[in-house]
């Protein structure tokens, strides 16, 4: 269920790094969670993300909830397919319904996430 | 599935906007047997419950029901509930997180009424509610009472797939519907039975989640939020339950002097003018300073927009009225609306 190719969050958002750019949304357990999203409020191309710092927000019918970012760097792309249609998330949460681009400032960052397998246990234990 | 009130409850089946849709264009099926059923018998029992309750008891015919609340001293609200007249007893159905406070406070202020029995049949009660404009079509070929010409807010006893119910026209939905009480034991059969029946029609069961939006857009009060024991029948505009022409009860000096004087604030329902959506105790705010706070908020799914319910002053509670809402900081527009939000078209429907 969780790709493989991805990094996690204890926030549940995910990271895929090729190259030197990183995409990021958030995963399958999050959009159940959620429900029903109706807004994602996302940064615009240029901005600075910080590592577990909010970088946007997500309102689904029943609650809100901030968005954490899985990496630092610098946003390339906004994914408009999201804040226009946000229901892609509860759809495709690993596929279209990614959020941002980043261009990250380092690697390295993501050795401190989760992998696919430790997110999964992650998942079932909360 | 979430822990509410000690019962372990589902927040949703297939998704809140398909919950909430089909209960607006077909039906819902609703598993609510959280809910407190409490029974009053007794020579005393009316004199009893128009001391206990705001709205007047005798007014009831057996095999009808009518909204109360169940009041502290100071006008303020224990609980909300229906109270139900049937041939022998009365029954009051009040909110699952509450029946332990209610059934104390209720005791307490039946000391003065020997003849009042109370009793708690929480326990072996479950209910079982069918809601949207479908349900009759569903209940009718199940039930060997008549579904078709009890009234709303009207309720009577029946077999069911063997099983004997009392069934309700009542809801909280703003939808046409019924509440059928069932013994606990008989309960999964009946779901099962109104699940088949309803199916081929577009009944599918909803959660707490569609519940608390189909709620909210009928403008009906959820303990807690709207209603608490901060709060007033009067300002939260359910003075129609609240009955001024009967004898004495409790907390009537309070919510005569409210009504006489008229409430310093009111609950408005708004609608927000720009992206965000509104959530319980987000502060209102009228030219940059807090005027009030949200007490429910949510994504409407009929309309398509963010809407929300909150306390104002009664100068900012007027139509039209511009107040900002803080969601998440940042001050957000919102306009003063009318309620409720939605408001079902009646047919050939009671």
């Amino acid at each position: 269920m969780n790709p493989e190719n991805c990094w996690y969050t204890q926030e549940h958002e995910w990271v895929r790094i090729e190259g030197d750019v990183a995409t990021i949304g958030i995963t399958h357990h999050a959009q159940q969670q959620l429900g029903d999203v109706v807004y994602v409020d996302l940064p615009e191309v240029g901005a600075t993300l910080n590592q577990h710092q909010p970088f946007g927000s997500i309102d689904s019918v029943k609650t809100a909830s901030d968005l954490f970012s899985p990496i630092s760097g610098e946003v390339v792309e906004v994914n408009s397919a999201v804040t226009d249609d946000p229901a892609v998330v509860n759809a495709d949460p690993f596929g279209q319904g990614w959020m941002l681009r980043v261009r990250p400032s380092d690697l390295a960052e993501a050795d401190t996430l989760m992998t696919a397998d430790q997110y999964g246990l992650y998942t079932q234990e909360s | 599935m979430v822990p509410f009130a000690g019962w372990m409850m589902p927040v949703q089946y297939t998704g809140v906007i398909d919950e909430h849709r089909a209960v607006r264009s077909a039906a819902g099926l609703f598993d609510l047997s959280h809910m407190g059923e409490i029974e009053i018998l007794g020579e005393q029992a009316l004199s009893f419950l128009n001391y206990a309750l705001t709205n007047d008891a005798a007014k009831l015919e057996p095999g009808s029901a009518q909204y109360t609340l169940i009041p502290y001293t100071d006008g303020t609200i224990v609980d909300d509930a229906i109270l139900y007249r049937l041939d022998d007893r009365y029954l009051l159905v009040v909110n699952a997180s509450n029946v332990e406070k209610d059934l104390d406070w209720l005791r307490h202020q039946a000391l003065g009424f020997p003849a009042a029995e109370i009793r708690d049949v929480s326990d072996q009660t479950a209910l079982v509610a069918v809601q949207g404009p479908c349900s009759e079509e569903v209940l009718r070929p199940l039930m060997d009472a008549d579904v078709v010409t009890l009234g709303y807010y009207h309720a009577t006893q029946a077999m069911v797939c063997g099983a004997s119910v009392l069934v309700a026209r009542t809801g909280y939905t703003g939808e046409d519907g019924f509440e059928i009480f069932v013994e606990s034991g008989d309960a999964t059969r009946v779901w099962h039975a109104l699940l088949a029946q309803g199916k081929p029609l577009g009944l599918i069961p909803v959660g707490l989640a569609a519940r608390d939006t189909l709620r909210l857009e009928a403008k009906m009060a959820l303990y807690g939020h709207e209603i608490s024991d901060q709060t007033n029948p009067i300002e939260a505009g359910l003075g129609w339950a609240v009955s001024l022409e009967k004898g004495d009860f409790v907390g009537r000096e309070a919510l005569e002097r409210e009504r006489r004087l008229g409430p310093a604030r009111k609950l408005i329902g708004f609608e927000m003018l720009e992206r965000g959506v509104p959530r319980a105790e987000q502060p209102i705010y009228k030219d940059g300073v807090q005027v009030g706070f949200v007490t429910s908020g949510t994504y409407s799914p009929t309309l398509n927009k963010p809407i929300g319910l909150g306390y104002v002053p009664t100068r900012f509670s007027r139509l039209e009225t511009e107040i900002d809402i803080l969601v998440r900081d940042r001050p957000i527009r919102a306009r003063v609306v009318r309620t409720p939000f939605y408001k079902r078209e009646r047919g050939a429907s009671p």
